[in-house]
């Protein structure tokens, strides 16, 4: 097509940019003796998160001549989380992630991202860490922090966590969603719909905004919280309309786990979505023991655009898809 | 008409929404890490020319819409319908005041419109970029006087009304942009 596709989606002094925060991120961590780890990309397993789709491919080789199934990881989660089990203490990890079916201004199917775990953290000393972080990168102001409850309320005025089926159907239709609540079952979908269109661009404008204390059913591999069973310790952080960061109080319960996926992958039978094996080696890695921690996954591409004020990924990433 | 999953949305492509063809403007991804993607899609209403914003969750699917832009010459108006002819099978279409909108004003005789037909009928009527058309009224203007200066108004054979500058006189004809309605040079 056109001849310019050779030249970079980024201009080089973004990408100037990009690498001296890469930089300061990395000295972040040297300072505070956070290992820096490097996993593998390729994996026999997968999440089976419902709303995460892999890339997979087959190795063909010694002892595999009829091919290993591989699954690009979405995320170096499981991974790390066996090295945690293993003793390696704090890590953190700058990685590639791969994700099918998301491409937009603020996706790209490969994308950059920041892990770490900190043992003996729960998700409130985390997110100082993050605060800190971001106060370094992006020179802003200490992040506020919400709790979903909070944030849902004031942008909404319903309590997403006592809300029945009927009552967020009613909300999401005068808030224009129509054509997907008429017919949508799924109160996490409800939530999910209303939580990206109507409270995101109500929070963390003018500073940095972490939402705690998501709903158990949005829990993903988080603990839930004993205070409160209607919670989960996770939490995620906002800024100018990005989601930039997930984290969690991590679930270290191997059984409940493996429940949870075990339930992934019933939805998934049910929702006509392929299944995915489950990562037995995360599980076995549980059943040895990881520490109590906590940690975060970050995107650096969403961070860049920050850091440089641009509006599409594409701008803060050398050959975004389109150019790969 | 086939079905499109909004994997397949993009900038032109035609889908029916509450009954009325539309064509998508932009098509954006919204998706938390953990949760349901959906997709914020700008859509323009070919009928009414409404445009709107509508979220889909990603992976549903919508009905596309047979819409298509043929090129056309106008021959004439009954006053109640507009004439066009295929120049090259002959053939002929007639759309209605509704169809027309606004581009009756700009229709000269036999230059080639766009017509945007739904199920075969007239939708749409898009006259040419440019047309040339004489100037009926206009008040007489000062000598010497140069174009840039707020002009004055003028009217054209087909009842249209565009700004002229002041030396352009009554029985000059025209160039006129009919995306802007504004006037481009007179046609020696």
């Amino acid at each position: 097509m056109s001849a310019d596709l050779w030249m970079p989606s980024a201009e080089i002094a973004t990408l100037q940019q990009r690498a001296s925060i890469v930089r300061t991120i990395r000295e972040f961590f040297y300072a505070r003796e956070v290992m820096e780890v490097d996993t593998p990309s390729l994996s026999a397993a997968s999440v089976t998160d419902v709303h995460l789709v892999s890339f997979n491919t087959s190795f063909v080789g010694p002892g595999h001549a009829k091919g290993l199934p591989l699954y690009l990881q979405t995320s170096p989660e499981f991974a790390m989380k066996r090295l945690l089990a293993a003793g390696s203490g704090a890590i953190f990890q700058l990685c590639k992630a791969f994700r099918n079916e998301e491409a937009g201004s603020h996706h790209n199917p490969e994308f950059t991202m920041l892990e770490w775990y900190r043992p003996g953290f729960d998700e409130f000393a985390l997110m100082d860490e993050i605060d800190e972080l971001m106060q370094l990168v992006l020179n802003v102001p200490a992040a506020q922090r919400l709790t979903y409850q909070q944030a849902f309320q004031q942008a909404l005025g319903l309590d997403p966590l006592t809300a029945t089926l009927a009552q967020l159907q009613q909300l999401a239709i005068e808030q224009g969603f129509a054509d997907i609540a008429a017919h949508e079952t799924h109160r996490d979908t409800l939530l999910q719909l209303l939580f990206c269109m109507k409270v995101e661009p109500t929070i963390g404008q003018d500073k940095p905004c972490f939402v705690y204390h998501f709903p158990a059913s949005q829990a993903a591999l988080a603990r839930i919280c004993e205070h409160d069973s209607r919670v989960a310790g996770r939490f995620e952080l906002y800024y100018q309309n990005m989601e930039l960061a997930n984290g969690f109080n991590e679930l270290t319960n191997a059984q409940e786990q493996a429940k949870r996926f075990t339930e992934d992958n019933v939805y998934r039978d049910a929702n006509n979505l392929p299944q995915v094996p489950m990562d037995t080696r995360l599980i076995s890695a549980l059943e040895h023991g990881l520490p109590q921690c906590a940690g975060v996954a970050l995107g650096i591409d969403r961070l860049v655009m920050l850091a440089t004020k641009k509006h599409t990924i594409k701008e803060v990433i050398a050959f975004d898809v389109g150019r790969a | 008409m086939a079905n499109y999953s909004t994997n397949e949305f993009k900038g032109g492509l035609k889908i029916m929404m509450d009954g009325e063809p539309c064509s998508i403007l932009e098509n954006e991804m919204v998706k938390p890490g953990k949760g349901q993607a959906f997709n914020r899609v700008r859509i323009r209403k070919l009928i009414s020319g409404k445009v709107l914003e509508k979220t889909f969750k990603s992976g549903d699917t919508v009905e596309g819409a047979d819409v298509m832009d043929t090129d056309l010459a106008y021959l004439y108006t009954d006053g109640e319908f507009w004439h066009f002819m295929n120049n090259e099978t002959f053939e002929q279409i007639a759309a209605d005041e509704k169809a027309l909108g606004d581009s009756g004003k700009w229709l000269v005789e036999n230059d080639v419109c766009t017509i945007t037909l739904w199920n075969g009928s007239p939708i749409a009527v898009t006259p040419p970029n440019f047309v040339e058309l004489e100037i009926t009224e206009t008040d007489p203007g000062l000598k010497g006087d140069t174009a840039g200066t707020g002009g004055k108004p003028a009217t054209l054979s087909t009842g249209a009304v565009v700004r002229v500058p002041l030396f352009v006189q009554i029985g000059e004809v025209i160039k006129v942009d009919t995306r802007s309605g504004e006037y481009v040079s007179r046609v020696k």
